[in-house]
């Protein structure tokens, strides 16, 4: 079965060929795709020397467009499982195997990363803390299933949740607590896998600035449209 | 109303009319994007012409003056004009964004072809002497 290590990344040259090493080190067979986002630095010789294969996207687009790109890219070549790791090395390569299984094992067609089920150096400000567990108490409402990490990027799915993602329904801007209610509305099984997560030392996150204001208005209209539409919409 | 404002509402209604279709003729306005501008011209010309017209629709939606009316609509004109602009770039986002990650995984396909192209020649027996 072909397993393909998807990760997204924009101006990460220092760390992406470590990162890449650590991932060919925790699982040697899974082939690796880097999207680099229009870097303006050498993300993308780095992760190639590193012996990754690299889509280049000719200019930024932001996180949820580049996991797309490696969405379609994984389609187009029949991949049967993907797994997504964060370029930014705060996901643990350590945890892909554990985190795929569950998919590979036809337990759930969608895993996703919980920091919160183990412990780890990962400790986020207080106000992301409430707006983490704003987010999780509405997922987990609305799918039914008890979610703690609504918020992490380290996911595993099939090749039917691949596909599923190519489409426009896909949310590009900021893809998590609205992404999990239309693979729930989709009738995808979700599960959460404990994994280990570092804080992010030296990257910018994407919730920086007056971006977690911008985010919390984008998530609750998306969630809100999300239901509102008809579930035919959601159809695969 | 006055025959100074009513003749230069007309005016201003017929020179956007006229600005709107010669845009159209140049090519450099978009027939779906002209639809609003030339409708507006003219509910506001007839407006103008039939004075009747605009006291009942100022009484019908309860404002004070029939120039109020007048803005009132010249302001939902500007509105529907913006929804129409946000609704159109948010499509032409999408078109990019398909686009350019088409871009990109074609690439990437092209310098794995090449790649491929360049291994081959490599490997390929070098041509023995004639």
């Amino acid at each position: 079965m072909k397993v393909l290590v998807l990760i997204p990344a924009y101006n990460e040259d220092a760390r992406i060929a470590e990162i890449i090493a650590h991932v060919r080190h925790a699982e040697p067979g899974y082939d690796i795709v880097v999207i680099n986002d229009g870097s303006r630095d050498g993300t993308a010789a780095a992760a190639e020397a590193a012996g990754a294969t690299v889509v280049c996207h000719p200019f930024n687009m932001g996180y949820g467009v580049a996991i797309q790109t490696g969405y379609k890219y994984a389609d187009a070549k029949g991949y049967d499982f993907l797994v997504q790791i964060d370029g930014d090395g705060q996901h643990d390569p350590a945890y892909l195997n554990r985190l795929v299984a569950p998919v590979m094992a036809g337990a759930c067609d969608f895993a996703i990363g919980s920091r919160f089920l183990v412990d780890s150096s990962y400790e986020p400000s207080l106000a992301r803390r409430l707006g983490m567990a704003f987010f999780r108490k509405i997922v987990s409402a609305i799918t039914g299933t008890r979610i703690t990490d609504s918020t992490s990027g380290y996911q595993a799915m099939s090749r039917e949740v691949v596909r599923f993602f190519t489409s426009e329904v896909f949310p590009c801007d900021y893809p998590d607590a609205d992404m999990l209610i239309t693979l729930h509305l989709a009738g995808f099984s979700i599960r959460e896998v404990p994994v280990r997560m570092h804080a992010n030392s030296a990257g910018k996150s994407m919730h920086s600035g007056l971006k977690p204001l911008y985010y919390i208005f984008k998530m609750l209209l998306s969630i809100f449209v999300t239901l509102l539409r008809n579930r035919q919409g959601y159809r695969r | 109303m006055p025959l100074r404002q009513q003749i230069f509402a007309i005016i201003i209604c017929l020179v956007v009319f006229a600005f709107a279709v010669n845009l159209v003729r140049q090519r450099r306005l978009r027939e779906e994007y002209s639809v609003l501008w030339l409708a507006t011209s003219i509910i506001m010309f007839a407006l103008v012409i039939r004075y009747d017209w605009l006291e009942a629709l100022t009484s019908l939606i309860g404002a004070g003056l029939p120039t109020t009316t007048l803005f009132i609509g010249s302001i939902i004109f500007l509105m529907l004009i913006c929804v129409q602009f946000s609704i159109k770039i948010s499509k032409l986002a999408d078109q990019v964004k398909n686009l350019a990650q088409d871009n990109a995984l074609l690439r990437g396909d092209l310098e794995e072809l090449k790649r491929g192209k360049t291994v081959e020649k490599c490997s390929e027996p070098l041509p023995g002497p004639h």
